[in-house]
């Protein structure tokens, strides 16, 4: 009488060799790893330390260069360069400047799959789980571990099962949904466990879309985010796993997404989000549309619809850094750019920018910023004097045109 | 046996405030312990002493993957990190480098406490308010980690993953 799987689950045991379930510890080989400019020179250094001389797999392990691209300073450069001679050396790929932000990256090119059991050293890995593939995001020792071994030592974990009923209305999107997620969690409400989500809401949502899913359960505190593939094409053919009817979770969450207003976090927690109405008319100096979360060409495309013909407001500044080289080229051929440009954007080169604090668009003292990214902590964006608030590209993108936090349906 | 004072944060303390992204991009660990919890606490580095110990409430060290925020912790001194619960990225990296992390799920310390902590037993005293806590105890390959102080040591003895 064996209860049936959750997707994570079926994924793990799948890789383990054996059925393994929530609480099972095991060791699974790894499909695919990467690291980041953040990460990966501590990675490299680690993996020396363990006495590392070749990649256990070169093909299976990927470098990009993303979180502060093209290098701000010279101690960074040579950090990059340090990244571009391991490449060399290991064989592996690397992704230098301008290719965009891994996990855009990591899904263009095709270097995760259905099915896949992913490393990444970066807290979003997750967002893989919108292929249907287990993804975690780790640091940079248990990353050299991966380099080294190819394999990962991981307790199987529970999982919560986020059932979204209904379908989004107009103007609400995957990002509004999320944020109602993260807030019915919490920023630990899901710490060690899986997301799964399921129902009719999500089954029309396009890979974008799901990919901004599962992005953010790393706000969640979970371990990794999968969306039930019903509904998910891919440009090639692959296996998918759903959950049976029977899988036992942690819990349940029902979430009716008909009801969904856009939403908005507000400083200095992703899990404090409340409707954008409330604060509409609240000023704002700086919009930003990037982010692994939400800087995809249907995302960019939204915020092209709202300005097109039109000028963002005095004492604004926009800036968009779309998710990825293929992003930017697919937006430049259909116009998106150039309505954007148009309209007062500034258009910076494909990668992590101002998200992170690191190198590009940091805002001043007692700026108010409204950004498409995932994480509003004091200091995430290089200045702990700022605010942040996280709304969907809709709502930046308004919210530019205007001056002020509203939302095209407000 | 670790003895120090204990320097309290709340819940929900976030990889940003331990380190700051725009300085995790380095392999100078020393540039990483001059700014540690800056934006959480500016006066931390003029109260802390190498060997006192962070204490924290739930979810300690959520947010960014980065590494760097338990490498900081370790290298400013932190003898040991008590919190009710961690987020688990940060404290798979904390035992990976050998950083001692425990965590006490009702504990009631405060800022200012001094405690002594026998890392073996999970054992922590608060000798201020006489109190004693158990830590939770880590499955055995965290275990195995652990006592070879860290990842890098473990596999370099190892070459691989030893579960049972």
């Amino acid at each position: 009488m064996n209860r049936g799987m959750t997707i994570s689950e079926k994924i793990l045991s799948a890789h383990a060799g054996r059925e393994v379930r929530a609480g099972d510890l095991c060791i699974v080989p790894v499909d695919g790893c990467m690291a980041t400019d953040t990460t990966a020179p501590l990675a490299i250094k680690a993996f020396r330390e363990m006495g590392g001389v070749r990649l256990k797999d070169p093909s299976k392990f990927h470098l990009v260069i993303d979180h502060a691209a093209p290098a701000p300073n010279e101690r960074i450069a040579n950090l990059h360069n340090l990244m571009r001679s391991f490449a060399e050396e290991q064989g592996c790929a690397l992704h230098d400047v301008g290719s965009g932000i891994c996990h855009q990256v990591m899904v263009d090119h095709r270097k995760v799959r259905p099915g896949d059991v992913f490393m990444g050293a970066d807290s979003h890995t997750p967002t893989y789980g919108a292929l249907n593939a287990f993804a975690c995001g780790v640091g940079s020792t248990d990353l050299a571990a991966v380099m080294l071994t190819g394999k990962i030592w991981l307790k199987v974990p529970s999982t919560i099962r986020v059932v979204c009923h209904g379908r989004l209305p107009e103007h609400a999107s995957g990002k509004d949904l999320v944020l109602e997620v993260v807030k019915t969690l919490t920023i630990s409400g899901a710490t060690y466990q899986a997301v799964e989500y399921h129902g009719e809401a999500v089954e029309p949502l396009t890979l974008s879309q799901r990919m901004t899913l599962c992005n953010m359960v790393a706000e969640m505190g979970a371990k990794t985010g999968i969306v039930s593939p019903k509904g998910l094409t891919l440009p090639y053919d692959f296996l998918s796993t759903d959950a049976d009817g029977d899988a036992v979770y942690a819990r349940t969450v029902e979430i009716d997404a008909s009801r969904i207003r856009p939403r908005i976090a507000v400083p200095d927690s992703p899990d404090k989000v409340e409707d954008v109405e409330l604060h509409k008319g609240t000023r704002i100096t700086y919009a930003f549309i990037g982010s692994c979360t939400n800087a995809r060409h249907d995302d960019l495309r939204v915020a092209a619809d709202i300005l097109r013909g039109r000028h963002i407001a005095k004492g604004v500044r926009l800036v968009v850094a779309p998710a990825s080289r293929q992003v930017l080229i697919d937006a430049l051929a259909d116009g998106t750019i150039q309505t954007l440009i148009e309209a007062g954007a500034t258009i910076i080169n494909s990668g992590c920018g101002p998200c992170v604090g690191s190198h590009e668009g940091v805002p001043g003292d007692g700026e108010v910023v409204v950004s498409t990214a995932n994480r509003n902590f004091k200091g995430r964006m290089g200045n702990p004097n700022a605010s942040i608030f996280l709304g969907s590209p809709a709502t930046v993108a308004a919210s530019a045109l205007h001056g002020y936090i509203t939302n095209p349906g407000l | 046996m670790i003895r120090g004072k204990a320097h309290r944060y709340g819940d929900d303390i976030d990889t940003d405030r331990i380190i700051p992204g725009k300085y995790t991009k380095t392999l100078d660990i020393g540039s990483l312990a001059d700014h540690v919890m800056e934006d959480l606490d500016p006066d931390f580095r003029k109260k802390f002493k190498a060997g006192d110990l962070v204490v924290a409430g739930d979810n300690f060290g959520c947010g960014s993957s980065r590494e760097q925020a338990p490498v900081a912790l370790k290298a400013v001194g932190v003898s040991c990190v008590i919190a009710r619960f961690y987020a688990r990225i940060f404290f798979r990296n904390a035992i990976n480098i050998g950083l001692p992390v425990l965590e006490v799920p009702g504990h009631d310390i405060r800022d200012g406490d001094e405690l002594e902590v026998d890392l073996s037993q999970g054992i922590v005293n608060n000798l201020t308010s006489g109190r004693t806590y158990e830590s939770t105890r880590l499955p055995k390959v965290m275990m195995d980690i652990v006592s070879e102080g860290g990842l890098v040591p473990y596999l370099k003895k190892h070459g691989d993953y030893i579960l049972e």
